[in-house]
C-alpha cells in the first residue's frame, strides 16, 4: 500500500494524492492528517486531487471524513483541483460532497483558508 | 479480453486501469471513460468486500450499428444478494457506507444486468458504448 504525503507550510497542512487511490490509503491518510493535525495545530487543510483520475463513494465518502475530523481540531478542509469529469460523475453517482469546502486550485483554497473570500 | 482476479486492494486498483485502457483505446470520451472506471471501481469494491473476491474480465464489443463499446462483467461466490431490488436502491446499505456503491454504477453506465441468488454468488454485467 503506497501512502500520501502531508506537508506542513505555516498553519496549513497540504495534500497532492499523486497515486491510484486504493481504499487502504485512503483510510491511512485520514488518520495520518488527524495525527498531524493533533500534533501541529494547523488550521487548515488543502487536498489537491487534480491528479486523481475518479472519485467513487468509498473515495468521495473518505474525503467528507477527512473535512469533519479536520473540523474537530479547529481546521477549515478545502479540496481543491477537481477535474471536470470527475465532478460530472460524482453528481451522476449521487454525492455531493457536503460539508467540504472546495476551490478551483490551490491558490484559490489557499485565500479561502486565510479568509480573503 | 482482460480477465483479472480480484482479491484485493491492489486487484481492484489493476481493474480501474485496465477498464481505462480498454476505454480510452475504443474511443470513449473523458467523461464517459470516467463514468466507466468509476462504475468499475464500485463493483470491483463489492466483489471484494461483500462477494469475498472473485473475477473481473474487460471485453471490447461493438454494437449492431457499429459502435464501439467496452463490457464488463464481474462475478464472484460469496453469499448473493436476498433482495436485488432493494440492492439497488440509493442508500440502501448493508454496511456503514452510503448505499450508493450499487445504485450509482448501474446509473453511470448504458446497460446492467445483475443476477444473484442467496448462497449462490453474484454477476454483474456492464456495458458503456462510444457515441
Amino acid at each position: 500500500m503506497e501512502r500520501v504525503p502531508i506537508l506542513k507550510i505555516g498553519q496549513t497542512l497540504f495534500v497532492s494524492i499523486q497515486i491510484d487511490l486504493q481504499d487502504e490509503s485512503v483510510i491511512r491518510l485520514q488518520e495520518d492528517l488527524a495525527d498531524e493535525l493533533a500534533a501541529t495545530g494547523a488550521h487548515g487543510v488543502i487536498i489537491d486531487i487534480t491528479a486523481v483520475e475518479i472519485v467513487d463513494s468509498f473515495i468521495g465518502r473518505m474525503l467528507t471524513t477527512i473535512g469533519s475530523i479536520s473540523r474537530l481540531f479547529d481546521a477549515e478542509t478545502v479540496l481543491v483541483g477537481m477535474r471536470p469529469a470527475v465532478a460530472i460523475t460524482l453528481t451522476e453517482l449521487g454525492l455531493s460532497l457536503s460539508g467540504v469546502r472546495t476551490a478551483l486550485n490551490t491558490e484559490k483554497g489557499l485565500e479561502i483558508l486565510n479568509g480573503k473570500s | 479480453m482482460d480477465e483479472l482476479p480480484i482479491q484485493s486492494g491492489d486487484d481492484v486498483v489493476r481493474v480501474r486501469q485496465s477498464v481505462r485502457n480498454a476505454a480510452a483505446d475504443n474511443g470513449l470520451s473523458l467523461v464517459d471513460q470516467t463514468k466507466l472506471v468509476t462504475a468499475a471501481s464500485e463493483l470491483a469494491r463489492n466483489t471484494l468486500v461483500h462477494g469475498g473476491g472473485g473475477r473481473a474480465r474487460v471485453e471490447v464489443v461493438k454494437s449492431a450499428n457499429g459502435r464501439a463499446g467496452v463490457k464488463l462483467y464481474f462475478t464472484d461466490e460469496g453469499p448473493g444478494i436476498t433482495d436485488i431490488e432493494l440492492a439497488l436502491t440509493d442508500g440502501w446499505t448493508t454496511g456503514t457506507g452510503l448505499g450508493l456503491g450499487l445504485s450509482g454504477a448501474r446509473r453511470l453506465v448504458d446497460e446492467f444486468e445483475l443476477t444473484s441468488k442467496p448462497g449462490g454468488g453474484t454477476s454483474v454485467t456492464v456495458v458503456k458504448w462510444s457515441r
